[in-house]
């Protein structure tokens, strides 16, 4: 391994060149700079971590702040990536995208309490204490995927419906049992079939296996598919655009991955969850130690109805989702995310 | 050296065309890496399991087989040092660690015994066998993880108990503070001294490298091929088993899903690299480390997609180069001594 010491002194000198220019940006910049770090899927699955960095880019465009992300390959590179983001000087709110940043986010944060984080899908224990710089960023999948499940049991020809999600996990639950009830409460009798395409995060990435259980739903029966499971579910889509029936996206307006097809949309404000919480930091309103809470009545979580879908959904059912989407907020219905 | 300028310079076009400055990036590469004692740390903690996967894949290329398997077998071992570590709390350290290791050895010895058995017995060939075993070790601890052992709402295991936990060196050098290298560093450099002295200095090892040179002439000579096949397996499994120390007993403490991400594979490369030899495995891993940990530093910069392209291209010209380079000097000793002897 002769290349190794030349390979050395370069890096040395390299790395003194590195300092210098370090220095000169230490002089103590106005704007704020964000850090963020991805889940392990990264960027690019039209749903989950593409709203989070549509947050970003919203927050540059509109607070021009700056930011910075990566996109860590493997698990062990999670805390490495978080603390390379907290150590920087010029950094100063950092977050993690995802449950599976729970306790590395909670650990840097502590060693880290001059520094700003925020964790979206926080994995929240009322037990622990949060770090008092640290917010957890939640979301009451739950009464989204109750409207959807509604809108779905109401429409349904076949009177079955089927629900597809990404890796079975506690938090995808959420959503299924949201669906569940939601479809029960309207229509008792509406079949409400379930399947997951694995037991690991690569479930939230396999098309195909998402496509044949979709296939497979549609066999027996299901007329509108809702999935929860990230880049699977353009699976799930592309085997309803083939069947002729029906999809409700999730996180992200996903009409234009089949017009015509989707019926709607569970959205998730991801984007707007980091936004706000961008902006709170500007402000100086940053509180930390706490979960924050994004629910239907804050519209953290909604369904898409516009232009786009009005055909799909008449108007004296677009009416009825309406009146129990006030029962949740109201308190009159309360939707269990067990 | 040549090899590795080659390669910085393509990747920097790559750079240029993605429209950022290679310089700004690779001043950025090295200076995380090998510029502060904590990015020394983490070099070192990557490179840890790579010494372990490294000499695995070596330890079989030496017999002339090809242990494709150390990522599952890397899984086997390191969800039982989990187990073990959380299951005797009652032990104190010195029993519990070295119980814990020993379950992740037997694990990976096992997990490698398998597809050496099927060699020994039935002539199946050990690449296939040990890819499948890849596999079910995957589905196996995944569906465990999940299903069985998980702490609510993750994926990963309970905490092991704290007395089998492996000391991280900012303990002794503070310098190092923050990054994960831990104690299992020496544990690998051990088992470099081992594998060492078990190839060249016992006649296992002798049998098992005249296997490699030439199987034949060995059984030949009175070699049971069978049983040294099986046994090299294992021995190799056993070393890629003990990858969990590093992850599981230094650093976070419980096995989570995915954590390796082809560690078993990069092994393999490290193995080729350093020609078989554990005193080049040291060394290539570290080179390794540097990749991977550099690649994540300058991520705020470029894609993960281009550190990716960056880090097989490095790995590509080291690889191919080296050994056209040495073919072409070993060409020119032998010009010589003809021109010598004419």
């Amino acid at each position: 391994m002769k290349p190794l010491l030349p390979f050395i002194l370069v890096g040395i000198l390299l790395g003194y060149s590195g300092c210098t220019k370090k220095s000169s940006e230490d002089q103590k910049p106005e704007v704020l700079k964000v850090g963020l770090v991805f889940d392990v899927g990264g960027r690019g699955d039209k749903s989950f971590n593409d709203a989070a960095f549509r947050g970003l880019v919203r927050a540059n465009k509109e607070l021009s702040v700056e930011y910075e992300y990566i996109e860590p390959g493997s698990g062990v590179d999670r805390e490495a990536a978080l603390r390379q983001m907290a150590s920087r000087d010029n950094i100063s709110l950092i977050f993690g995208i995802g449950f599976i940043f729970t306790d590395d986010i909670t650990n840097i944060a502590k060693e880290f309490p001059a520094k700003k984080f925020a964790c979206i899908d926080y994995t929240y224990d009322s037990l622990k204490q949060l770090p008092s710089n640290l917010v957890a960023l939640e979301f009451k999948e739950e009464e989204g995927s109750y409207l959807v499940g509604v809108l779905a049991a109401l429409l349904t020809k076949t009177n079955t419906v089927g629900f597809i999600g990404g890796m079975e996990s506690p938090l995808i639950k959420k959503f299924e049992r949201g669906y569940f009830s939601g479809a029960k409460s309207v229509n008792p009798k509406c079949d409400i079939l379930v399947g997951y395409a694995g037991i690991t995060g690569d479930a939230f990435k396999n098309p195909g296996k998402g496509k044949e259980l979709a296939l497979g739903q549609i066999s027996h029966g299901a007329d509108i598919i809702y999935h929860a499971s990230g880049v699977t579910g353009l699976g799930v889509i592309e085997a309803a655009r083939e069947q002729q029936k029906l999809v409700i996206g999730v996180d992200s307006d996903q009409y234009h991955e089949a017009p015509g097809y989707i019926l709607t949309s569970m959205t998730k404000v991801v984007d707007i969850a980091i936004f706000e919480t961008i902006r709170a930091t500007i402000g100086g309103t940053f509180i930390g130690g706490h979960a924050r809470i994004f629910d239907l009545k804050s519209k953290g979580v909604d369904y898409v109805y516009d232009d786009n879908n009005k055909n799909l959904i008449p108007e004296h059912i677009h009416q009825q989702v309406e009146q129990i989407r006030n029962k949740i907020i109201s308190g009159e219905i309360t939707v269990s995310s067990q | 050296m040549l090899a590795l300028l080659l390669s910085f310079i393509i990747g920097g076009v790559f750079i240029l065309l993605i429209g950022k400055d290679p310089f700004v990036v690779y001043a950025m590469f090295f200076s995380q890496t090998m510029g502060s004692w904590y990015g020394i740390g983490q070099v070192l903690f990557k490179a840890t399991p790579l010494i372990f996967t490294g000499l695995s894949a070596a330890i079989s290329f030496r017999a002339g087989l090809f242990n494709i398997g150390a990522e599952g077998q890397l899984i086997i071992g390191s969800f039982l040092v989990a187990m073990v570590g959380c299951t005797f709390s009652s032990l104190p350290s010195f029993l519990l660690i070295p119980c814990a290791l020993l379950a992740g050895a037997l694990g990976g010895a096992l997990w490698g015994a398998i597809p050496g058995f099927l060699k020994a017995k039935f002539g199946a060939h050990e690449v296939i066998n040990t890819i499948m075993m890849n596999f079910v070790a995957a589905g196996v601890i995944s569906y465990l993880v999940t299903n069985v052992y998980s702490v609510p709402a993750t994926v990963h295991t309970p905490q092991i108990t704290a007395s089998a936990e492996l000391l991280r060196l900012d303990v002794f050098a503070s310098a190092f503070h923050g990054s994960p290298v831990n104690v299992s560093l020496f544990i690998a450099l051990a088992a470099c001294g081992g594998v060492y002295y078990l190839l060249w200095r016992t006649r296992f090892g002798y049998e098992l490298r005249a296997i490699g040179l030439n199987p034949i002439a060995a059984e030949y000579g009175g070699i049971s091929i069978a049983r040294r096949t099986v046994l090299t397996l294992a021995l190799a499994g056993a070393l890629a088993g003990l990858v969990g120390g590093n992850f599981v007993l230094g650093y976070k403490h419980y096995y989570e899903l995915g954590f390796s991400e082809g560690i078993g594979f990069i092994g393999i490369a490290v193995a080729l690299l350093a020609r078989n030899h554990p005193i080049g495995i040291v060394l290539a891993s570290i080179f390794f480390g540097i990749l991977e940990y550099g690649s994540l530093t300058i991520n705020t910069m470029v894609p993960k997609e281009l550190s990716n392209i960056l880090q097989a291209i490095v790995i590509l010209f080291m690889i191919t180069l080296t050994k056209f380079l040495s073919r072409w000097t070993t060409h020119l000793q032998e010009c010589i001594v003809q021109d010598s002897n004419v």
